[in-house]
């Protein structure tokens, strides 16, 4: 009988512990987020192409105003937009500009104030294939038939080149998934905006995860941020048109625009910033922040 | 003094006791249902207004986004469902119920032991883990073996969702091989029948209830596999023709895409549309399941 008894006991126990446990989290996580910085945070999040650079700039700035935390996080662009929209950002990080729908909503939802857009760097949105390809550069009417929704190419023969590794021949697709701002930033300037993604592309959730799955399939073509780029793929050159000199993704040409797929990435605020949100943005577009672009491997507003 | 105090306690603390553990055991249906009810509530304003329901069936063209003209069907998203878990199944099913038939007739006690805990480890391997298994290890293999231009496929996503499924087909099997009373074995081996005949011929179709009970536990696995196949299968929109082919499934589709909706938006909306199918295709697989396992204990029973 005896350790029948006992066992509500224990049991009991377990569960006061349980609670005190919990009830003891609770109050250090509720804790948690104002003390170390007086309350002072700044939430980001969006595209996962500037995940690593919005990562370090919030680690030098926190050596410069160690009583500011920026937290980060990545998703994708529409990820950060739609948490813009929502209203529980204080920047979202985009690839891409808003859409004029996406702007009117977020106006909308947030009493007739309009986000507001500061261009934070430049990045070569750049075309990757797996580094035993010997195709070197592709013209954007040949990137649009093999993206596009009723695209002609379907095969590395078309393109004239036989690829090593690749008994099949067929031109693997991969892409980002439709949360990207790059997924749609690509659309637009490859495909217009008139015409559809093929379906069938190999979606990846990340601009790193892109370039890793290319540099592992030897039928691979994928497209990402030029900070990106790994001995294991190879960086096309890219002509505006068919017959002309194609152009190396580089600081240069995305200064100047001569690279098809020169674009601005951006920080979007729901209104006017918070001071202390305004203070980290002239910060990043200081030749200090700006610096950072630099080391993460995109290129500065202003050139390097 | 101890004894007393003990008493004490246990008399005044019982009732509480069997109180709060009361409230845990109706608190799963509360969930269930309350779980339903959300999932339900947010999808339940597509279907009134802005889905049409039978492009959501026969189309396959999935475009939630688009700014030209936003199109949600979800044919390619079924199919790629159906067909990795169709390949899984044909996989897990034999392996899995052949395991089980080993452990509970063949082996020797101790064996059995250690092999069941191996088994059932497999199904404490988390599902992303299983999924950079198959991105990383198997990918490569794949394209070696096939000569297949990428190696994420419904080959790749299928083979995965077997060696998840399988402990969970064997467990359940097992139990439904030794639930078969020892009356029936000794009668078959007084009949001169050898082990395999005992098998064929009298456990399969004495345990037929709990074992299709196993395989459809196994199914229900595979549809709500999220993780896993999101990694292994290729995220790829479209209906397969080869099983090299990537595809995508329903419920990776849920992952990937419901952080960029708007709350409340058409696209956030579907998302739950197919979140309550896939619901809708477990809770009746199941049902169907546990019906079956009833089944056996009825006539056990009586």
């Amino acid at each position: 009988m005896q350790p029948f008894r006992l066992r509500p006991i224990t049991l009991l126990v377990c569960a006061v512990c349980l609670n005190a446990a919990c009830s003891g989290g609770e109050k250090r996580e509720a804790g948690s987020a104002p003390a170390p910085s007086s309350g002072v945070v700044i939430r980001i999040t969006g595209s996962d192409t500037m995940v690593n650079l919005v990562q370090a700039w919030a680690e030098n700035y926190k050596k410069k105003r160690p009583d500011i935390s920026v937290q980060v996080a990545g998703g994708g662009s529409g990820v950060g937009i739609a948490g813009l929209i929502d209203g529980i950002l204080d920047l979202a990080a985009s690839s891409r500009e808003m859409e004029p729908s996406e702007i009117e909503r977020a106006t909308q939802k947030h009493g007739g104030v309009k986000p507001k857009e500061y261009a934070v760097a430049l990045d070569a949105l750049s075309v990757y294939v797996h580094k035993d390809n010997p195709i070197d550069a592709i013209a954007m009417d040949d990137l649009a038939e093999i993206y596009g929704d009723k695209g002609k190419i379907d095969k590395w023969s078309q393109l004239g080149v036989k690829v090593p590794g690749c008994a099949s021949d067929t031109i693997v697709r991969v892409g980002r998934q439709n949360s990207s701002g790059t997924y749609v930033y690509f659309r637009e300037a490859v495909l217009g905006r008139q015409r559809e993604y093929k379906l069938g592309s190999i979606d990846q959730s990340g601009s790193k995860d892109v370039v890793a799955l290319v540099g592992r399939t030897p039928c691979a073509i994928g497209y990402s941020g030029m900070a990106y780029a790994t001995p294991e793929v190879k960086t096309l050159e890219l002509a505006k048109q068919k017959g002309q000199p194609p152009v190396a993704p580089s600081s240069q040409s995305a200064l100047d625009k001569s690279y098809p797929l020169a674009r601005a990435l951006y920080l979007y605020s729901p209104g006017e910033p918070k001071p202390h949100v305004k203070e980290f943005l002239d910060w990043v577009l200081s030749p200090e922040g700006q610096k950072i672009v630099t080391d993460i491997g995109f290129v500065p507003l202003h050139g390097s | 003094m101890r004894r007393r105090l003990a008493r004490w306690v246990s008399r005044s603390f019982e009732p509480l006791i069997e109180w709060t553990i009361r409230l845990c055991g109706w608190s799963a249906i509360f969930f269930v249902f309350g779980i339903l009810f959300f999932v339900f509530r947010e999808a339940a304003p597509a279907l009134t207004g802005g889905l049409n329901l039978k492009e959501f069936f026969t189309s396959q063209n999935w475009r939630p986004d688009s700014t030209i003209q936003p199109q949600f069907g979800i044919l390619a998203l079924m199919a790629g469902t159906a067909s990795v878990t169709l390949l899984a199944m044909a996989i897990a099913v034999p392996g899995g119920l052949g395991a089980a038939i080993f452990v509970s007739e063949y082996c020797a006690p101790r064996t059995r032991e250690g092999l069941k805990i191996v088994i059932e480890f497999l199904a404490a391997i988390p599902s992303v883990v299983w999924g950079f298994v198959g991105a990383m290890v198997l990918n490569p293999v794949i394209i070696k073996a096939t000569g297949a231009p990428i190696g994420i496929n419904i080959l790749n996503g299928g083979i995965i969702l077997a060696l998840m499924s399988v402990p969970i087909i064997m467990s359940v099997g097992e139990d439904a091989l030794r639930a078969v009373p020892d009356t029936y074995r000794e009668a078959a081996v007084a009949l001169g029948a050898s082990r395999w005949q005992i098998v064929y011929k009298v456990l399969l179709p004495a345990a037929k209830n709990g074992l299709l009970a196993a395989v459809l536990l196994g199914v229900g696995r595979a549809v709500g596999e999220t993780m896993a196949v999101l990694m292994a299968t290729g995220h790829a929109v479209q209906i397969p023709h080869s099983l090299l082919d990537p595809v995508r499934t329903l419920t990776a589709t849920i992952a990937a895409e419901l952080g960029e909706t708007v709350e409340g938006g058409l696209h956030y909306r579907v998302l739950f549309v197919i979140g309550s199918l896939l619901m809708i295709m477990t809770l009746a697989v199941n049902l169907t399941a546990d019906l079956i396992v009833k089944g056996i204990r009825g006539r056990q029973d009586a």
